[in-house]
């Protein structure tokens, strides 16, 4: 019956929304334009090159790393300062999906390196995952990407080092049954996989590489062969699948070829050739009965997971703030009031409004994005990207139930102060 | 009898290990008991530190991602 008055209720909802939608009114009209041009903006500037390689990048962490003796670091027996260490950057490795963020919390607090290692580990964690970061400097431009990921990794380390200062070492009497499955045998040295991960990020970073406003110096000479170098990074990629990953010789030519051919006809057309060439390395990989074909199936498992909550995201964003200088269904000067600027009550706001809200994977870079065309100072939104993700009420509840309320409440305390300063310190150095 | 436990806090991930253990269990026709451990606390207990997890009469064979139905049904067999 319960169940029936949600659907119910839910319904009734949705009906009075409907009824008194305001189409018609500028303001609303308006909105909805703002938000389909944006979805048309990130389809055309954000998705092939940087989410599909991304996701591939990403599908590959997941399949080929072994993360066992990533664990091995946080486990029970860990060195601590070394655990320390390993917590605040492993979340690049461990956590691709934020539900594997939590039970490891739990984890490495209950049996593993105690509660100081665990918080450094579920602060940084979401904010330092591949995909995290590449979609943050994609859209958001590099230096907030990087200050991202560096400012994520210095204040775990000192949110870890405070909640083990404050609440001390609590001695672990549960039994120490560090898991770990028999994981197949790599196959391929550390260094092949250093290659390999090195060449696809290659591959990454220079199809995207923006033209830089100077016509001279380096940047720009790089910008204007970065053609080359994907090109040259991809025939890299395609002879290392063949060699260490046991692609056969034949397909890796017919899936490359098509590409090949059309990039003497049409050389300037990139977008297409780019979309050839992950068409035919889909076939290929998808195809596949051993592990590449695995790597392909994780890649697009993230793709389902991410893109439609990404294509709501943005959907949102554009109703409700809209494209650079036109409004959404918020007016632009409320968010230059509320979060303008690089003051301290700016920061704080961000920070403890990130904290609270719950971003869905990736969506808080959209949002973001609109809050800064809409006036949002560059410390603010660094501070609402380090509290965002790390926190949620529902996420609160889930460590709640691991630490207990004191720690908790310490916890979130110290997130809100940390993303907050950090924030001020970006906002003071960015100007 | 087999006891297939799967731990999972209910992410989208650890539903779909559950409907391949249970689809290769029953292909294989095998008597077996299918338990969802929700709790993260009892998750953690069991030594999983990434779900989803697969289960088999007490011993984990997989953490961190859907196993398929095939090789499923190797460890059932």
């Amino acid at each position: 019956m319960k169940t029936e008055w949600k659907k119910f209720a839910l319904m009734a909802v949705v009906f009075i929304a409907c009824y008194f939608l305001p189409v018609g009114r500028p303001r609303f009209d308006n909105a909805v334009m703002e938000s389909l041009g944006l979805v048309r903006w990130y389809a055309r500037e954000h998705v092939v090159y940087c989410l599909i390689p991304a996701f591939f990048i990403a599908g590959a962490i997941a399949v080929f790393i072994n993360k066992s003796a990533v664990l091995k670091y946080l486990g029970p027996k860990a060195n601590k300062p070394l655990a320390y260490g390993v917590a605040s950057v492993s979340g690049s490795i461990l956590a691709v999906c934020s539900c594997t963020v939590l039970p490891l919390f739990a984890g490495i607090y209950r049996m593993g390196a105690g509660l100081g290692p665990a918080s450094a580990f579920l602060y940084a964690g979401p904010a330092i995952n591949v995909l995290a970061i590449v979609l943050t400097a994609k859209v958001l431009g590099l230096h907030i990407g990087i200050a991202r990921a560096f400012g994520a990794i210095v204040f775990s380390l000192a949110i870890g080092l405070l909640m083990h200062a404050i609440f001390g070492r609590k001695e672990h009497e549960e039994e120490n049954v560090w898991a770990s499955t028999p994981e197949k045998k790599n196959s391929r040295s550390l260094r092949q996989n250093a290659i390999y991960f090195l060449v696809m990020v290659g591959i990454l970073v220079f199809a995207n590489w923006g033209k830089p406003v100077q016509q001279t110096g380096l940047w720009y000479y790089i910008y204007l062969a970065k053609w080359l170098f994907t090109g040259f990074l991809a025939l890299m990629l395609a002879v290392i699948l063949v060699m260490w990953f046991n692609i056969k010789v034949w397909k890796m030519i017919f899936a490359s070829a098509p590409v090949i051919i059309l990039a003497c006809f049409m050389p300037h057309e990139h977008m297409f050739l780019f979309g050839v060439g992950i068409v035919g390395f889909s076939i290929l990989t998808g195809f596949d009965q051993g592990e590449c074909g695995e790597w392909f199936r994780a890649a697009w498992d993230f793709a389902k997971q991410i893109m439609p909550l990404l294509f709501l995201g943005v959907l949102f964003a554009g109703l409700m703030l809209g494209r650079p200088g036109h409004d959404g269904l918020i007016p632009s000067h409320w968010v230059t009031v509320l979060v303008g600027g690089n003051s301290i009550r700016a920061n704080l706001f961000a920070s403890v409004a990130g904290a609270l809200m719950y971003f869905a994977t990736l969506t808080e870079v959209p949002v973001l994005r609109g809050l800064m065309d809409g006036g949002m100072g560059n410390g603010p939104a660094l501070a609402l990207l380090l509290a965002g993700p790390a926190l949620s009420l529902p996420s609160m509840l889930v460590i709640h139930s691991v630490i207990g309320a004191k720690r908790t409440i310490v916890y979130v305390l110290l997130v809100s102060m940390m993303a907050a300063i950090s924030g001020i310190i970006y906002g003071f150095i960015s100007g | 009898m087999k006891t297939i436990q799967i731990a999972g806090s209910g992410c989208a991930k650890c539903l779909k290990l559950a409907e391949n253990a249970e689809t290769a269990a029953r292909q294989l026709g095998i008597e077996f008991e299918l338990i969802k451990i929700t709790d993260i606390n009892e998750i953690v207990k069991l030594g999983v530190m990434m779900t989803p997890a697969f289960i088999l009469d007490g011993k984990v064979k997989a953490i961190g991602r859907v196993a398929g139905v095939d090789e499923i049904k190797k460890w059932l067999v």
